[in-house]
């Protein structure tokens, strides 16, 4: 017999714990809008995990990544931090730069060594990410101290500046980021960040978050806005080619955006009361996370590469409900007492 | 001027094209071949039947369908929620960028 908490999908032909499900979607939606990325490294595992067979959970997870980075885009698009056309410009680079990548692991399939390659590549590049966003807070820690203080506030590693003296025509304004660089930048950038996602398997907003921030030059919080509008627009093409071969849970989708809906709002209202170094760490410590995980299913502690990624997930989840209702409850007493 | 800005857009929108399914591609592990058949015996009646014929008969139309619902449910859940966020009563159009 069916109990309440479970949930026919019709398509795989498997009962699922939707509660699981709403959960699934609230934490990614929270993460993704936080952190401005698709988060499919922590859905598909969630999913499998779940009772949906692997081929299921890859085509469900692009279309409910699809639905929740438009929420999380809209809203950011209204506290103006999506600057449409970086965002723009930077779909040609990541698209070519994918396909190359892809390329790359095809060539590496005929060798015959791609397995270990790619996910050592994938530890190695994770850990810089780490290294940077860990060196980069240390270093704008030590100049707030010094009193080296920008328009901003203090900031540690600055290689943008260096970026945008790369005068190569045509020279392009960037008004919501509010720079102006030579477009060959977010270009070439995108290209990079385009071939290791490539290479790697993977949507890229893990890569391409910091590589605008560091290497662009975007503050914070419009990398995360401008990064979810790559997302939205490779999620939704996502969905309809997974859906024409048939592997997406159509049920499931509706189920885990009735929670990421939430989720998305949360996460994204966070960043107003986050400061653009607060999102950097945590997002630092879900790299990290990420990356303890990869060790470990490579040494084949599976169970245990799979809990640290759902603890991973909760309590950064946790960390983002509560910037967004202390801030919230804040702002509400300020308000209160202006009006007294 | 303007016929080169047409080979341009025409060139860009072609590679985007080509393109653009690796990108979505690359989001996850290729798939093998796999043909699944939806069972429809357990759902007799309503959108599950529906949706259960369609995935069986004609898989481009249940890919343009899921995509549309997606959008259409991303759209309407984001105007949902977002009029809970707004009887709140915090101002959601400005914020200041603060990064340390």
């Amino acid at each position: 017999m069916l109990e309440w908490y479970t949930m026919y999908m019709p398509i795989s032909g498997v009962d699922i714990f939707w509660p699981g499900l709403v959960l699934i979607g609230f934490s990614v939606g929270c993460i993704g809008g936080f952190f401005g990325m698709g988060g499919a490294w922590m859905v598909t595992p969630g999913l499998n995990i779940l009772g949906f067979p692997m081929a299921f959970a890859i085509g469900t997870d692009i279309a409910h990544i699809a639905g929740k980075s438009m929420i999380s885009t809209f809203r950011h698009s209204k506290f103006g931090n999506v600057d449409y056309k970086l965002g723009c410009i930077m779909i040609i680079g990541t698209v070519i730069g994918i396909e190359i990548g892809a390329q790359v692991v095809m060539w590496l399939e005929r060798l015959g060594t791609i397995g270990p390659v790619v996910r050592w590549v994938y530890v190695g590049l994770l850990a810089l990410i780490c290294i940077m966003v860990f060196y980069d807070y240390y270093k704008a820690n030590k100049k707030k101290k010094a009193g080296d203080v920008g328009e901003h506030g203090a900031e540690g590693i600055t290689w943008y500046k260096t970026l945008h003296r790369i005068k190569i025509p045509p020279m392009v304004h960037f008004k919501t980021a509010g720079f102006t660089c030579s477009a060959w930048l977010p270009i070439m950038v995108s290209f990079l960040t385009g071939i290791l996602a490539g290479f790697l398997g993977i949507g890229g907003g893990l890569i391409r978050m910091p590589a605008l921030v560091y290497l662009i030059g975007c503050p914070t919080h419009i990398a995360v806005g401008t990064d979810l509008f790559e997302v939205m627009i490779s999620g939704l093409y996502g969905t309809f080619t997974y859906g024409a071969k048939g592997r997406i849970e159509i049920y499931a989708v509706f189920v885990m955006l009735m929670g990421a809906a939430i989720g998305a709002q949360i996460g994204t209202v966070a960043t107003k009361y986050a400061k653009g170094y607060g999102i950097r760490i945590a997002f630092g410590l879900a790299v990290l996370a990420c990356m303890v995980s990869i060790i470990l299913k490579q040494y084949g502690f599976n169970t245990s590469a799979t809990v640290l990624i759902l603890g991973a997930v909760g309590s950064i989840c946790v960390y983002i409900c509560w910037i967004m209702f202390s801030g919230a409850a804040k702002e509400l007493r300020e308000k209160k007492a202006a009006s007294h | 001027m303007r016929k080169r800005l047409h080979t341009l857009l025409t060139l860009g929108a072609t590679v985007f094209t080509v393109f653009l399914p690796e990108l979505v591609r690359a989001a996850g592990p290729a798939a093998e071949m796999l043909i699944v058949v939806a069972d429809s015996r357990r759902v007799s009646a309503g959108w599950g039947r529906y949706f259960v014929d369609s995935y069986n008969t004609n898989p481009l139309w249940f890919g343009l369908e899921v995509t549309i619902i997606t959008a259409l449910m991303g759209v309407t859940l984001g105007l949902i929620t977002d009029q809970i966020m707004k009887r709140i009563g915090i101002d959601l159009t400005s914020r200041k960028i603060v990064e340390h």
